[in-house]
């Protein structure tokens, strides 16, 4: 038998689809997603040709097939709803972002043990496993992310180094880069237990 | 499936798959997906998605779901031990590696709200099935292509046999499994 794809060509080839770089559909289906605005901005500027395609009048017209006129007209209402609320969930998003806080608190365990658990850091894009890792190399020490009683993931760092957490976060340190100082919340906490003092 | 789905909450664990288990699984693979059989041994279609050295991982979510992914990036699914389905992606790459049906542009935005697939968006002017002479049976595993559209918006499941959809031409005829914006096509990478 002839193979003229040579030995290691397989016989069909992967399609290497195009994606949008803003909704991640491929462009001819931009039309439903949320940003149909922002995805027509980036196809125009990126791939013209394609722009061409999909958004010139003449394809808008033959677009529509066998969707009736008043149907095509909701679609362009519903896509311009859908929008404008994917834009102004996007807004409210950020706006919760920018006011969430980190939390740092220290634990007293028993006598001398101190745990320091670290809250909040998700709301900032930070992988908590990633975040987590981070603190157990810089202070060779135990450190894992839990869920606490409330639900919440936290990261739970073996020793007192809650100082040393906040100035990670100044210094921007590796996976912690974006997570802002001043929403950071210091809390000391200590188990009051009759006759542990001294 | 995957309308909602979220990989810290819904994924139970990850581990890779002994090898009689993999072998099983490829061959479970080439079987119903005669497309990727094409090809002898490193030419194979198979082999260019997914090569024999490598392992594939299991992940494990809720609900029954397994999915298998190469290097974090998923390529199958499967629900209990059912049909495995190809993620859109994959079959965005090999488009004819599912028979294909299509429904018409009023369907796309109700199939990209999660919703299933009723017969007349598929026998209606813009829809497409198969002629009589390829008609697609009962729980055959389709690729859900759409008017105007080049290529696929989901993949379903046949709720009933391709004639017979045309003949009842009501309720559902594909339920669907994941498309375009679902919470799957979102994880491009399990890590
Ligand atoms: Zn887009």
């Amino acid at each position: 038998m002839a193979d003229t794809a040579g030995p290691s060509e397989p016989p069909v080839k992967p399609i290497e689809v195009l994606y949008c770089e803003v909704c991640s559909f491929p462009p001819e289906y931009c039309e439903f997603g949320s940003s149909v605005s922002k995805c027509k901005q980036w196809l125009e500027k990126e791939h013209p040709d394609l722009y061409e395609k999909y958004w010139s009048d003449e394809a808008l017209v033959k677009k529509i097939g066998t969707l009736s006129v008043e149907n095509q007209k909701k679609l362009d209402v519903d896509s311009a709803k859908k929008e404008a609320k994917a834009e102004a969930k996007a807004s409210a998003a950020e706006k919760k972002r920018k006011e969430s806080k980190i939390t740092i608190k220290r634990v007293e365990r028993n006598k001398r043990k101190h745990v320091t658990s670290v809250q909040g850091l998700e709301a900032f894009g930070v992988d908590l496993k990633k975040a987590s890792k981070l603190f157990a190399q810089k202070f060779a020490t135990g450190s894992s992310v839990s869920k606490n009683l409330q639900g919440l993931e936290e990261i739970v760092v073996q020793g007192d180094v809650t100082e040393e957490i906040i100035d990670m976060i100044v210094d921007q340190v590796g996976v912690l880069k974006g997570v802002p100082e001043k929403n950071i919340i210091k809390i000391e906490e200590k188990k009051k237990k009759g006759g542990d003092d001294e | 499936m995957f309308k909602k789905f979220s990989p810290k909450e819904d994924i139970a664990s990850q581990t890779s798959i002994k090898s009689s288990v993999q072998r099983h699984i490829r061959a479970s693979l080439l079987k119903q997906f005669p497309l990727l059989a094409q090809g002898e041994g490193e030419a194979q279609v198979l082999e260019h998605i997914w090569p024999k050295k490598e392992n594939i991982t299991l992940v494990k979510c809720k609900e029954h779901i397994s999915i298998f992914a190469l290097h974090g990036e998923p390529l199958f699914f499967q629900h209990f031990d059912g049909p495995f389905f190809p993620t859109l992606r994959l079959l965005h790459k090999y488009p004819n590696m599912l028979p294909q049906v299509g429904i018409d542009r009023g369907a796309i935005k109700f199939l990209l709200a999660g919703a299933s697939m009723m017969c007349p968006g598929l026998t209606s002017a813009g829809g497409m099935l198969p002629p009589s002479s390829h008609s697609i049976p009962e729980g055959a595993v389709v690729a859900i292509m759409a008017e105007g559209k080049d290529h696929a918006a989901g993949v379903g499941l046949m709720k009933m046999d391709s004639e017979q959809v045309k003949k009842v031409n009501k309720g559902v005829a594909v339920e669907s499994i994941t498309y375009l914006g679902d919470d799957l096509w979102s994880l491009q990478n399990i890590s």
